[in-house]
């Protein structure tokens, strides 16, 4: 990582960037592909996050130190440990519904996927081929690029970024709106829940998943299923 | 041997054709959203690029600025589908069809 910095540093790139980039790429590719492939929303999002450390790297390799670092803190330690904690808050379901709902979507989804990235690679392909590439290293000035994001940032940009602090405030609130939940009934008290409880058929809890159980009854004991004693012995801790 | 950003350019267009085509694919609501999400950091990525091609850290900027947008973005659309959730005790996008006419 060292060689890749100070490559980056001297803004032309190098030997070390092209093998950074020659081995990045293709996993950053597989791993987009296979995270709309994969069946699972989980495993889907554990291929995002090794596409956000791709691009995070090549953030790197471009010489840009600062989103580097916000691009590992603020996506893969924020955002997706929001949406894997959604995934569990929701349920993680496997079954994508297989009904079409629009005749021929798919293909046709696929086909113009196919489309705009030919229409990408040779419309726009050529006239970015032989750009000259200056490098960040001026713009970053002495200090570095931190230091010279942070004056742009608070100088050209300021007002975008106080608005963005409306923004964020709006989308905060947004939020605690939509997930709250309004209470109907009065508040239930300890006392009641437990006289409930009693009234009901279960006083002790549900037996667990994967707990061998033939009855849930209170004084029956409960043999768990991964005891390899013999039969008879309860999970009661008695040896 | 210094690496042409040109390839850097490509790849962001192949990462964001994938989302577009993971978006229009996937009917469960939080992989089409993680479908956008790879969409912008594909844009971002042109971003940062374009902004190393022209020698001024603006680029840098915008994309720092689009991954404000993102993160609240995620913040109200996950919101909305676990509200959805809630009502509807699904989070496919078929399933959301109050509004439709």
């Amino acid at each position: 990582m060292g060689s890749v910095l100070a490559a980056a540093h001297a803004g032309g790139g190098g030997t070390a960037e092209a093998v950074v980039f020659w081995i990045l790429a293709p996993i950053a590719l597989i791993a987009a592909l296979a995270m709309v492939t994969s069946r699972n929303a989980v495993h889907a999002a554990l291929f995002l996050i090794a596409d956000f450390f791709c691009l995070a790297v090549m953030y790197l390799l471009l010489d840009a130190q600062f989103l580097f670092a916000v691009q590992i803190i603020v996506y893969t330690g924020a955002i997706m440990v929001l949406f894997l904690f959604v995934l569990m808050l929701v349920g993680v379901d496997r079954s994508d519904s297989l009904v079409e709902t629009l005749r021929g979507q798919r293909p046709a989804a696929v086909l113009l996927g196919l489309a705009f990235a030919a229409l990408l690679g040779a419309g726009v392909g050529p006239a970015i081929w032989d750009l000259p590439s200056r490098g960040v290293a001026e713009a970053n000035g002495n200090g570095g690029n931190v230091l010279g994001i942070a004056r742009l940032l608070f100088t050209d940009y300021v007002f975008a970024f106080e608005v963005t602090s409306a923004l964020l405030i709006v989308a905060a609130v947004g939020a605690m709106v939509l997930a709250h939940k309004e209470r109907t009934g009065p508040r239930r008290t300890q006392r009641e829940l437990s006289m409930r409880r009693f009234a009901g058929g279960h006083v002790t809890p549900e037996p667990g998943p994967g707990v061998y159980a033939t009855a849930d009854d209170a004084n029956e004991p409960v043999a768990v299923a991964t005891d390899s004693r013999d039969s008879g012995s309860y999970n009661m801790g008695d040896e | 041997m210094t690496l042409n950003p040109a390839y850097y350019l490509f790849l962001s267009g192949a990462l964001f054709s994938i989302g577009a085509v993971g978006f229009l694919l996937r009917r469960n609501a939080i992989v089409a959203f993680m479908c956008v999400e790879l969409m912008l950091n594909a844009s971002n990525l042109a971003l940062v690029t374009f902004s190393r091609i022209n020698g001024t850290l603006d680029g840098q900027i915008m994309a720092f600025f689009v991954m404000v947008v993102a993160a609240a973005e995620v913040v109200v659309g996950l919101a909305i589908i676990v509200t959805i959730f809630r009502t509807r005790q699904s989070a496919s996008v078929d399933d959301a069809n109050l509004l439709k006419w």
